[in-house]
């Protein structure tokens, strides 16, 4: 932790003063485990994260030095078992881990899901056993780092209309396409691609980054997410060895199975954004005085807070719950379009919200709800977008297709 | 080599301090806990270090209730190899001390860490009662130790200096900043941690010599007073007989 211990000592003014909030003693329903790992999680934000984030989030440049920590700390697909790199973990313990690096900023969060929910969940899911033991000790420990290519210049939403494809040539496929919004593209080591076979049905693979015909430009000009590093894929004739293609998996039923483990993982980590908002409106709401009295002593400030803690509150024993279907295998696909929808947008509503108590303030990075305000403009719609997943609990309530 | 960690659980520091029952007892409603951070930061992984260049093992101890197993737990998953807790309520320093050196007599420690004080209650008082109680060297406020397997060399903090001591296996040490560096446990760690004995034990009797009466809450800051510049009067007066600086 060499150049971050440093950097952390340069940026000494940025301490971070978060305190804990469980309006209603949610830690009770937690184990030892959760609580353990989330005050480690915390502990690594405030000591590595927190003192240079501003900084590299004004910059627009990625804190590539913390893919390692965030390895050691065991961010990287810690419900997944051990011998495949993973932590042994539960999924609420996966949920608290994203919640606590998204206090932090959810670009950093960001940077884990895609490496353990992306390309480490798929790999173990779907590759054949040489190839989760070829690559996924090396993606846990953080020696390799890994991107995602579903979305396309043309196919958001709609990723069954994807272009990029395989054709069968002896003992590679060869691949054509692109694919555009893929965090972690321009650094990545590998990258999971879904494309279609000559028979139209999406087929996943593992493609390496040095091989001939890819490339991956990054996309500069993002108002969000700016410490985390986005790119676009490019296959131009890429011989892809079929060991890399996953045997089994055919359909959409493969990339959606890998969304729903990141959009779990995103349904906790929006509370973690929400929950720095709310910590930094409360403590400036009690500093800052107007008329000869704190703010937080007017009605409008207090109506402001008490429903940033409900919404918070309401949110965290949505994912608790969900986060208990998880461990037994019942959450359903649904379910986690349900939270993974109210939970970015009440973080969105809380950094606004917290921005506004802040004042003038509140738009500079002295404090980190704008930050995190710009960070959500884009975890609304990545990973689904907020009125896809409206679309999907209504499918799912009424029986009715709204897409087709 | 046994080394013995002892550790402590210590409100959080930001936690709201109030005392309940006629101002005899800390109010706990609310609370968050923590492990002691000297003994966590500085004894704790100075001695897994110790280990890992000599190796032997270390071992965890609190005197506590079964709500203290998670910051051993804790413990554990920063690198401790077991751990110990004595069930019961600690009452004073005394009895702290007489547990920890009951363990280690009966189980050949080398070298026994404590943190050089709790931050609830700053006694400074575990380790140099434990060191007396097994008639072992003590060294206080060690900010930097040397170990060569045999023989510590230790720079121990004093008023606007250091002192350098040189002492022989068995001793008992309190630790300050600056003897190791804070380690996060890893989720690896943390799961590893419940596999790792932690063995809950009985107190060995002792009377308390010493009872607690009641705690005083230290005086809430003033407001600042603002003075007239043609008042000079006014500040002299103030500087002399309230704040009493001149």
């Amino acid at each position: 932790m060499g150049a971050s211990t440093l950097e952390s000592m340069i940026n000494k003014s940025k301490v971070d003063k978060y305190n804990h909030h469980d309006y209603y003693g949610i830690d009770d329903l937690l184990t030892e485990d959760h609580l353990l790992a989330r005050d480690a999680v915390r502990d690594w934000v405030k000591q590595e994260v927190s003192p240079i984030i501003e900084n590299y989030s004004e910059k627009a440049e990625c804190p590539t030095h913390l893919f390692k920590g965030l390895a050691e700390i065991g961010a990287y697909g810690p419900s997944l078992p051990t011998k495949y790199g993973g932590g042994g973990m539960d999924e609420i313990a996966y949920g608290i881990i994203m919640q606590e690096l998204e206090r932090g900023d959810s670009g950093i969060r960001s940077m884990a899901s895609v490496q353990g929910s992306l390309v480490m969940y798929p790999i173990y899911r779907y590759a054949s056993e040489e190839q989760k033991m070829k690559y996924l000790p090396k993606l846990g420990s953080g020696e390799f780092i890994g991107c995602f290519g579903l979305t396309e210049p043309d196919h958001g939403s709609n990723p069954a209309g994807m272009v990029t494809n395989i054709k069968d040539d002896g003992d590679a496929y060869i691949l054509n396409g692109a694919k555009m919004w893929i965090t972690n593209s321009p650094v990545a080591d590998l990258a999971v691609v879904w494309a279609k076979d000559e028979e139209g049905k999406i087929r996943g693979m593992v493609v390496e980054s040095g091989w001939k015909g890819f490339s991956a430009p990054e996309i500069h000009g993002k108002l969000s997410l700016r410490a985390s590093i986005t790119g676009e894929l490019v296959f131009e004739d890429v011989r892809v060895p079929k060991e890399n293609v996953f045997p089994e998996i055919r359909g959409l039923k493969g990339p959606l199975s890998c969304l729903s483990k990141a959009r779990y993982g995103i349904s906790w980590g929006a509370i973690g954004a929400a929950l720095d908002c709310y910590d930094s409106a409360l403590r400036y709401s009690q500093e800052r005085v107007q008329f000869g009295k704190p703010i937080g002593q007017f009605q409008l400030t207090q109506k402001k807070l008490a429903e940033m803690i409900t919404e918070i509150t309401k949110a965290q024993l949505l994912a608790w719950r969900l986060g208990s279907l998880a461990n037994e295998g019942k959450a359903s696909p649904s379910q986690i379009s349900m939270a993974k929808r109210n939970n970015v947008a009440m973080a969105l509503d809380i950094a606004r919200e917290a921005r506004q108590i802040h004042g003038g303030m509140g738009i500079t990075n002295e404090y980190p709800c704008m930050r995190h305000m710009m960070n959500l403009e884009t975890v609304l719609t990545y990973e689904g977008t907020h009125d896809i997943h409206l679309l999907i609990t209504g499918y799912d309530v009424t029986g009715l297709n709204a897409f087709s | 080599m046994n080394l013995l960690v002892c550790i402590s659980k210590t409100p959080e520091t930001t936690a709201k301090i109030s005392f309940i029952e006629d101002n005899s007892k800390f109010n706990t409603e609310g609370v968050q806990y923590i492990m002691n951070p000297y003994d966590e930061w500085y004894a704790l992984v100075r001695a897994i270090e110790l280990k890992e260049k000599h190796g032997g093992k270390v071992i965890a101890m609190n005197v506590g209730p079964a709500s203290n197993d998670i910051i051993i737990r804790k413990a554990l998953a920063i690198g401790a190899d077991e751990a110990v807790r004595v069930d019961a309520e600690p009452d004073s320093s005394m009895f702290v001390a007489k547990q920890i050196a009951n363990y280690a007599q009966e189980n050949a420690i080398d070298i026994v860490f404590c943190g050089k004080e709790t931050i609830d209650y700053n006694g400074s008082e575990v380790a140099s009662i434990t060191a007396e109680m097994l008639d072992l060297p003590f060294v206080s406020y060690a900010s930097k130790m040397e170990f060569d397997g045999t023989t510590a060399t230790i720079e121990r903090d004093i008023e606007g200096g250091v002192e350098v001591v040189q002492v022989e296996k068995p001793f008992v040490l309190s630790a300050s900043k600056g003897l190791a560096e804070q380690r996060i446990p890893n989720m690896k760690g943390i799961m590893m941690a419940k596999r790792k004995p932690l063995n809950v034990v009985e107190a060995v009797g002792h009377d308390s010599k010493s009872k607690l009466l009641s705690y005083t809450m230290p005086q809430g800051k003033q407001e600042v007073k603002m003075i007239d510049p043609e008042n000079m009067d006014e500040l002299v007066r103030l500087l002399h007989e309230e704040a009493k600086v001149i």
